[in-house]
């Protein structure tokens, strides 16, 4: 699936960028090494926005199309930040035909957000995953840790007001 | 040189040791279709065309990146192969808009060809079709990816040949797609506009945003004093897109088509590039003489220009404010021309016919109106000015030659050189020399500054001067001579740059070749040919010796360099950064 881009603004501290000046600096003339910068600089940031990139290109004198490629590529990398509330709905085969494409329509229409992308204040990010092993419980969605089996789209205000 | 013995379709050849099987099938004289293969920037095996068979491999093997070794048996054409070869083509059309009739590339259509010489099935696959929106942001390049196949030859051409890199496979599988870094316009990047990534394409994915309406409708225009130029190169290239093999020098045809597409004047760009050497060569001894910003670097390539304001704009200062000859053509046209002849400026439309798609980006720069409105209205491609010709009506071919319209009708063998690499290098120096040894130069050839090599350097005793100087063409090269200058490595003060490798006659407004032309012919070569044979063979061969540039002066602008000249034929650069 196309990898959306994200409306939510960098929040990128100093001691983030120094780390990462580090990261790019440890691997500074090794071949082959932007995929673990990006996979460290990931790790720092939680995600890879045009903000961190473009410092990755100017330090590696690659062009930023070359690294929005390798990172559009990886499903690995994200080009969007964990958002607080982290909500997860399995497509998978037996969620899907129990109606988990409904599901999922409801949560776009109600937080405003597509699946693979964050709200622009940084709050909820959706997710469409694929099979998640629940399928007794089907259809199925996780918020952060908390597993919801058997649902209707009728269930979903009750849940989604837990997370408000 | 070492060779091994191979088979290719039953018949014995000794072939290179280390070429691939693709190569040792061209050196026999065998074609391979591809079209992903562009000999040294693109070796990718991507596309699956060139497929064939050799004994004892598994399955096919694709011949452009497969290398050859001794008593390798190689199968070129059985129906195996061309069935693979047909059906690879059939995947490739189910996702491609086969919008044929009206495509730009229709007839030479690289994709369009191999399926016509395979008897492919339009329609064997139906299915999803992955929808883009034209990306016609930039004035120069027009990007539709719905009829992209993905062989990466642009992404090639933009990033390792040029060294510029602001296209690239974005996403993934079914999603893939050439664009730009955070999928923002082409026109928002660092693009500069060379059109290298056109002339890569086999199909009709890329192509320069067509301009030629606005010149028919300003034709059709009563009001309008409509007068069209032909820069240096395009006469030794627009023979292609009529038939004529590469390295034909068709000036005379040019000019009748040119006449009955029905513009007011026909004038020689050749004659600006003689009042550019005047300019420049003047703006070189004085930054000589009086310590000015030195190395002095040529100003006449667009899409350089925007190289030099995104990633080298410490060196602005370095540039010469000359305008390219294309502005300095239409400055002189709307301010002394007009007046000459009582013309309103307003009432003048303006075109340059030049191989460059980043002149469609010059017209609208700053500091490009000498008369107060814009020096060039539009400039078109070789190719729009041939397909212009085409859909008149013109039978080019059986056209009787004809020649430029006065005042402008005189460019110097100097002024022809312009359109390939060192030729600006050559012309600035035959009036430098001159100038400081104050008397006529014997031999007017300076070779080191000729040919392809994509960096040239050479030092010239003038007098007591010694002159060092040095040429690069295409952008990756005229970084690798930068960084040596910015090092202290290179001591030169004088540079030539051209953003096209080979220069103009290799621009990215110039006619297709398709890949296998352009991989087997050394087309650069070939075409800057033309232009250094009509030098060898003009009895005026230097911009200071040009009758219709002295005129110019004596009439209107003074002497080179003047306070006139600089209002008029000078310009202003801005640093852009990333």
């Amino acid at each position: 699936m196309k990898k959306k881009l994200t409306t939510v603004q960098f929040r990128g501290t100093k001691e983030q960028e120094e780390k990462l000046l580090e990261v790019i600096a440890k691997h500074q003339g090794t071949k082959g090494a932007m995929m673990p910068i990006l996979q460290e600089a990931q790790e720092i940031y939680g995600y890879l926005p045009i903000e961190v990139q473009k410092i990755i290109a100017e330090k590696t004198g690659t062009p930023l199309e070359e690294i929005f490629g390798i990172v559009s590529f990886y499903a690995q990398f994200a080009l969007n930040p964990k958002g607080d509330v982290s909500i997860a709905v399995c497509l998978g085969t037996a969620c899907y035909v129990k109606g988990s494409g409904d599901l999922i329509k409801k949560i776009e229409e109600k937080l405003g957000v597509e699946p693979g992308s964050t709200t622009p204040d940084g709050k909820y990010t959706l997710e469409a995953t694929r099979c998640i092993g629940a399928c007794g419980l089907a259809p199925v969605l996780t918020i952060n840790n908390d597993v919801y089996g058997r649902l209707t789209t009728a269930d979903l205000d009750g849940i989604l007001e837990k997370y408000m | 040189m070492e060779t091994v013995k191979i088979k290719i379709n039953g018949r014995e050849y000794d072939v290179p040791k280390n070429s691939t099987v693709l190569e040792a099938a061209r050196a026999a004289k065998i074609d391979i279709p591809t079209l992903c293969y562009l000999k040294d920037i693109n070796e990718i095996g991507a596309c699956r065309l060139c497929l064939v068979e050799v004994k004892g491999a598994r399955g096919l093997v694709t011949s452009c990146v497969y290398p050859v070794n001794e008593g390798m048996e190689v199968f070129t054409n059985t129906p195996k192969v061309q069935q693979a070869r047909k059906l690879n083509l059939e995947l490739l059309l189910s996702n491609h808009e086969k919008k044929c009739l009206s495509c730009v590339r229709s007839t030479d259509c690289e994709l369009q060809k191999l399926c016509r010489d395979y008897g492919v099935e339009e329609s064997h696959f139906g299915g999803t079709r992955t929808q883009y929106e034209i990306d016609d942001s930039s004035p120069s390049i027009v990007r539709d990816n719905n009829k992209c196949i993905l062989c990466r030859r642009c992404v090639a051409a933009c990033h390792k040949m040029q060294g510029i890199g602001v296209i690239g496979p974005n996403d993934r599988g079914f999603d893939t797609h050439i664009g730009c870094a955070f999928e923002v316009k082409l026109a928002d990047t660092t693009c500069i506009n060379c059109g290298q990534c056109i002339v890569a394409c086999p199909v009709g994915a890329l192509y320069e945003k067509d301009d030629t309406q606005k010149i028919m409708d300003a034709i059709a225009d009563p009001t309008k004093h409509v007068a069209i130029c032909a820069a240096p190169s395009i006469r030794a290239t627009i023979g292609e897109s009529f038939g004529y093999a590469p390295g034909t020098d068709v000036e005379g045809k040019m000019v009748a088509a040119m006449k009955a597409l029905g513009f007011d004047g026909v004038y020689d760009m050749n004659l600006t590039a003689d009042l550019t050497i005047m300019e420049e060569a003047t703006e070189l001894l004085d930054r000589v003489n009086n310590g000015g910003k030195l190395p002095l670097i040529t100003s006449c390539s667009p899409g350089w220009i925007k190289y030099c304001e995104h990633y080298f704009p410490q060196f602005t200062e370095n540039l010469s404010t000359c305008k390219s000859p294309q502005q300095m053509f239409g400055a002189m046209y709307k301010t002394y021309y007009a007046q000459k002849m009582g013309l309103d400026p307003k009432d003048i439309f303006f075109v340059s016919a030049i191989p460059c798609t980043a002149k469609k980006f010059e017209v609208g720069r700053d500091g490009q109106s000498a008369a107060g409105v814009p020096d060039v209205d539009v400039a078109i491609t070789t190719r729009e000015l041939a397909r212009m010709i085409q859909k008149a009506g013109i039978d080019f071919c059986a056209l009787d030659d004809e020649k430029f319209d006065a005042p402008f009708e005189i460019g110097s063998g100097a002024g022809a050189i312009f359109g390939a690499t060192g030729g600006v290098m050559e012309a600035a120096l035959r009036m430098a020399a001159e100038v400081i040894m104050g008397k006529k130069l014997e031999k007017l050839e300076f070779e080191d500054v000729r040919g392809i090599a994509g960096i040239k350097t050479a030092a010239y005793k003038l007098g007591d001067l010694k002159v060092k100087v040095a040429v690069a063409s295409g952008t990756a090269n005229a970084k690798k001579l930068l960084e040596a200058v910015e090092a202290g490595e290179l001591d030169v003060q004088f540079i030539e740059i051209m953003a096209c490798p080979g220069g103009c006659v290799n621009g990215g407004g110039q006619p297709y070749q398709p890949a296998v032309v352009r991989n087997n012919v050394n087309l650069r070569e070939l075409r800057a040919s033309v232009l250094y044979n009509a030098d060898a063979k003009m009895e005026l061969r230097k911009s200071q010796d040009n009758p219709a540039v002295n005129r110019l002066y004596e009439e209107f602008l003074g002497k080179p360099g003047s306070h006139k000249a600089h209002e008029l034929l000078h310009t202003h650069y801005v640093k852009r950064g990333m």
